[in-house]
């Protein structure tokens, strides 16, 4: 606590306070002061969590910043926050994309200001909420709440066939949520009636149950991830949703289901991970690999960086199933790091669409004639897509792989012709965009970056560049966290 | 004195039949114009009913009229929010039924005997005082919905209503006439001593059993007992249809729970099988038909039909647990079913029915406010946290795997998945769709102030449901002398 506060508290409140704040604002006559409100809230938002990462403290994998109420006591329900190594930095990057998204939709976005910026506002919050929440109701709640403004989002902001991918967005995240639920519930039962994670941590469950919960995890998780064969609402959400949208999908609701998979599927049903790894760390590989293929083929930009978003996301969930300290603290850098980059090329796809109203590949070429900071931008961001050494996306990437010859030599054979596959599919579709000559007069009539759009990609390129010359401020806070859960996970809780 | 202790108990049902009578004759002497004063006793009355029944209630349980009428703190809440439901119903309605020319003193006398039926429901411990509220709730619904003379579809409905309604009621007294035959008593609570001590003719008792649960199944409208939900709810005025579609739901489940639970207790595991079925087939029929429906009424009754499928959910697990939960559902659905058809109403005007799904496209941009309470109900009947629908599922469910029966609530998810579907679609045409029609909308200031209590009170609850959750546990206990 500083001076007095429920840190995670305020981290979560704060934001949707102000969204309500800004809601109030009213028609789109107001939406100067809208959108003021909005950045106030958003940075407020983001220094409120910052003494979450200075007052952390490194030697210990217990839970700090806990606050624990009673909420529901007839089903002995808390309001029980808390972080840990595993999800300190999350609740941290949520904060930090907010303002990004905000300043990202200041213009481009014109009808129903109010409601666009309160939808994400109200988002942050609830997401951290997902991030910090120890009980596993309130982690439900957050976890639910966390699709309606989303799905608006979608729906009213979004492309030509946006209220098709809200609904499938939806109905595809809602199928997987409720047998969680029924999962949530019968854990509550075994551990003798409570609904603390951490409970649930303690609980040993017979084989057959563990397998049972596994898979009802894995279908809330994996269709977040998302994980292959469920992914296919990922393309479709990503190309409809507004660019602030997307930049959320990518950034933090992504990583919402590989942080499930570390907080529930891992710790509570550790026999039945193991057993089933083979199978998760082949649906890894096969979206490393198989939607890098498919990645390299798109002739839209938007949906390029999503399948290549899915495809490095398979990174993450073959670093949590190998089990070693390499694959796991990298699974994380890589969230963390895909985080920035996949914000960050959405955010430049955001940019060129703005100006021209297309996605197609073909529509450009030889942007760099005309907007040169832009492409210099675009460059580092492709680069950090393609895992080149120097930038955040090369740690995590490498970190992963690390872990996975410690397992098995395929395992990583197979991981690593990202780097290649990575590689082709960003740097030619950057070549294809932005060198050669102007390829039609509306790329000749392009205007470069205006300083609001500047100062989103400076902060980015600092952050990417930073995450990848000096990633020890990243992963320090982890091994504390990563290595109890190793050690957890070691320890059958068979009966 | 024996007089007094056998009135106490009845004294709301009392107040309120003699304060109908005053105002049917009142209301003679009323123009049309001042039929506002016939109103305002009304609410009066409803005022009245609630001060005495808090007044009244007693701790434990208590019997009169040699135990035919019980009064404990389950029938007490349940009549608490019976009383708030109907005065709920008529500020919605007020309006609505003026512009329509149906805003007479018989409308309001007969929701007032409506209620009574309610209220007797909820009250009764014997067969025949069950049978006299359910039919004095019943006929006083047929003539409601028939109120409309020259409406062709509400007459038809009326029609349907009567001829299945009746149907329904013989079933029953069928079934009961065979209880009867077989335990020799009609009182809940002898007849479940005289079953517990196994000289009662087991297949009498079976058979009895199967014609009950069937005339239940009709009155709450579950599938395969459904067919007359959805041309009801459609076809009467929608005043009246929100009377159907809420405080009755509260006395029907009074009224299983009164069979079921105190009278054939010991039959639970013949029963609860039937519930399963009446259950599952409710919940996926009531679910997969909502999708193909336009029009807004039809498709909250095939909602309808899928929670009340699910509340039977909660009987199925028994105990506190079970019975507590089942109770918060229904009080639950009440409260959402409220709000949804007071959208429409409110929606409504002069001329105009806004109940197709057409009617709420583009709502945000007509009314951002109207719009957000609607998103809020229908996030709420899907189940979707952070509103009190969330909670009622959830508890539904816990009582469900607490119960052994984890296959039920997969399936039970699984349909409700489906129905988030039609609920979503509500959204995405308030939301996402350009309005048809660009005629502003005219709320009363009373109906739109309620709409509003009425939608926060679904979010507000879903944030704080501790307290509602364990009033309807602690009245279940106590009422049923639980553990």
């Amino acid at each position: 606590m500083i001076f007095g506060l429920p840190i995670i508290s305020v981290a979560i409140w704060l934001p949707i306070i102000f969204g309500i704040l800004v809601l109030a604002t009213g028609g789109d006559k107001n939406a100067p002061l809208a959108r003021a409100l909005a950045m106030v809230g958003s940075v407020l938002g983001f220094l409120v969590t910052i003494p979450l990462y200075t007052g952390f403290a490194l030697d210990t994998s217990q839970m700090q910043f806990v606050e624990l109420h009673n909420w529901i006591p007839r089903f002995n329900i808390h309001y029980h926050l808390g972080v840990d190594g595993i999800s300190v930095l999350f609740i941290l990057l949520t904060a930090f994309f907010t303002p990004l998204v905000v300043l990202a939709g200041w213009q481009v976005i014109e009808k129903r200001v109010a409601q666009y910026m309160a939808a994400f506002l109200i988002m942050s919050g609830v997401m951290i909420g997902v991030f910090a929440a120890l009980d596993a109701i309130l982690f439900y709640v957050f976890w639910e709440a966390m699709l309606i403004p989303m799905f608006l989002i979608i729906g009213i902001w979004g492309g030509q066939n946006r209220v098709y991918a809200a609904v499938k967005f939806f109905l595809y995240t809602l199928l997987g949520s409720l047998l969680m639920l029924v999962a949530l519930i019968y854990l509550y039962n075994q551990s003798g009636g409570s609904f603390s994670i951490l409970d649930f941590h303690k609980v040993a469950i017979p084989m057959t149950a563990q397998i049972l919960i596994f898979i009802a995890f894995f279908f809330a998780f994996a269709v977040k991830v998302p994980m292959f064969p469920v992914h296919t609402w990922l393309p479709d959400a990503h190309v409809e949703a507004p660019t602030g949208g997307s930049v959320v999908l990518a950034a933090i609701m992504l990583k919402v289901g590989a942080y499930g998979f570390l907080r529930f599927s891992v710790p509570i049903v550790p026999d039945a991970s193991h057993k089933l790894a083979g199978v998760m760390i082949a649906l890894s590989l096969i979206a490393v690999v198989y939607i890098g293929l498919v990645a390299l083929i798109q002739s839209d930009m938007k949906k390029l960086v999503a399948y290549s978003s899915i495809s490095h996301m398979g990174f993450v969930t073959l670093g949590i199933f190998i089990f070693n300290a390499y694959g796991m603290e990298g699974a994380l850098l890589q969230m963390i790091s895909h985080g920035f980059v996949s914000g960050a090329l959405f955010l430049c796809v955001g940019v060129l669409y703005d100006r021209m109203h297309s996605r197609n590949i073909a529509d450009y070429g030889g942007v760099a004639n005309t907007m040169p900071v832009f492409a210099a931008f675009f460059m580092l961001f492709a680069m950090a897509n393609s895992g080149l050494p120097g930038t955040s996306g090369f740690v995590g990437e490498f970190t992963v792989i690390l872990g996975a010859m410690k397992a098995n030599f395929w395992y990583a054979f197979a991981a690593a012709t990202t780097l290649v596959f990575g590689a082709a599919y960003t740097l030619w579709m950057y070549k294809r965009v932005i060198f050669g000559a102007a390829a039609n007069s509306h790329v000749a009539e392009l205007t470069d970056l205006t300083l609001r759009e500047k100062t989103i990609m400076a902060i980015l390129a600092v952050t990417v560049l930073g995450m990848g010359l000096y990633p020890l401020p990243f992963s320090e806070v982890m091994h504390a966290s990563v290595n109890d859960l190793l050690v957890h996970v070691a320890h059958s809780k068979l009966p | 004195m024996d007089l007094m202790t056998n009135l106490m108990p009845a004294a709301a049902e009392i107040f309120l039949l003699v304060m109908v009578c005053v105002i049917l004759i009142a209301d003679l002497m009323i123009r049309q114009s001042g039929r506002l004063v016939t109103y305002m006793l009304v609410q009066l009355t409803l005022l009245g009913c609630s001060v005495i029944t808090v007044g009244t209630h007693e701790n434990g349980v208590v019997h009169a009229f040699n135990n035919m009428f019980v009064d404990d703190l389950m029938s007490d809440v349940l009549k608490l929010l019976t009383y708030l439901a109907v005065s709920m119903m008529l500020v919605y309605s007020r309006q609505y039924l003026t512009v329509r020319g149906l805003f007479s003193g018989e409308y309001m006398v007969l929701a007032l005997f409506a209620m009574l039926g309610m209220m007797v429901m909820i009250s009764a411990n014997h067969f025949l005082t069950l049978y006299l509220g359910l039919e004095l709730l019943s006929l006083s619904l047929y003539a409601m919905v028939a109120l409309q003379r020259d409406s062709a579809v509400a007459t038809e409905a009326a029609m349907k209503y009567f001829i299945l309604g009746a149907l329904a009621s013989g079933l029953l007294l069928y079934g009961m006439s065979m209880l009867y035959g077989a335990t020799g008593s009609l009182e809940l609570g002898a007849v479940a001593s005289a079953i517990q001590s196994g000289e009662a003719d087991k297949n009498l008792l079976v058979f009895g059993l199967v014609f009950v649960v069937s005339g239940l199944a009709f009155k709450l409208g579950v599938v395969p007992f459904h067919m007359w939900v959805p041309d009801v709810y459609h076809g009467a005025p929608t005043a009246m249809t929100m009377l159907i579609g809420s405080a009755p739901k509260l006395a029907a489940f009074a009224f299983v729970v009164r069979i079921l639970v105190e009278g054939l207790q010991p039959l639970v595991q013949h029963w609860s099988g039937m519930l399963v079925i009446l259950a599952i087939a409710s919940m996926g029929l009531g679910n997969i038909t909502a999708i193909a429906q336009t029009n807004l009424k039809r498709m909250l009754a095939y909602s309808t039909i899928a929670h009340m499928g699910f509340m039977l959910l909660g009987l199925i697990s028994g105990g506190v647990e079970g019975y507590g939960t089942s109770m918060f559902y229904a009080v639950v659905y009440v409260l959402m079913s409220l709000g949804a058809f007071g959208m429409i109403m409110l929606l409504s005007r002069e001329g105009f029915e806004a109940d197709t799904l057409d009617d709420f496209k583009g709502l945000n941009q007509r009314s951002p406010w109207l719009a957000f309470l609607m998103l809020l109900l229908m996030f709420s009947m899907a189940g979707v946290p952070p509103t009190v629908g969330f909670y009622a599922k959830f508890s539904v469910l816990n009582a469900v795997v607490g119960a052994g029966h984890i296959w039920l609530a997969v399936v039970a998810v699984l349909f409700s998945l489906i129905g988030a579907f039609y609920y979503l679609r509500i959204v995405k045409l308030m939301y996402f769709d350009a309005p048809e029609s660009h005629t502003p909308i005219k709320v009363d200031s009373d109906a739109a102030l309620l709409m509003s209590v009425n939608g926060f009170a679904v979010l507000l609850l879903g944030l704080l449901p501790n307290q509602l959750m364990s009033v309807c546990a602690v009245a279940v206990q106590q009422s049923l002398l639980l553990p």
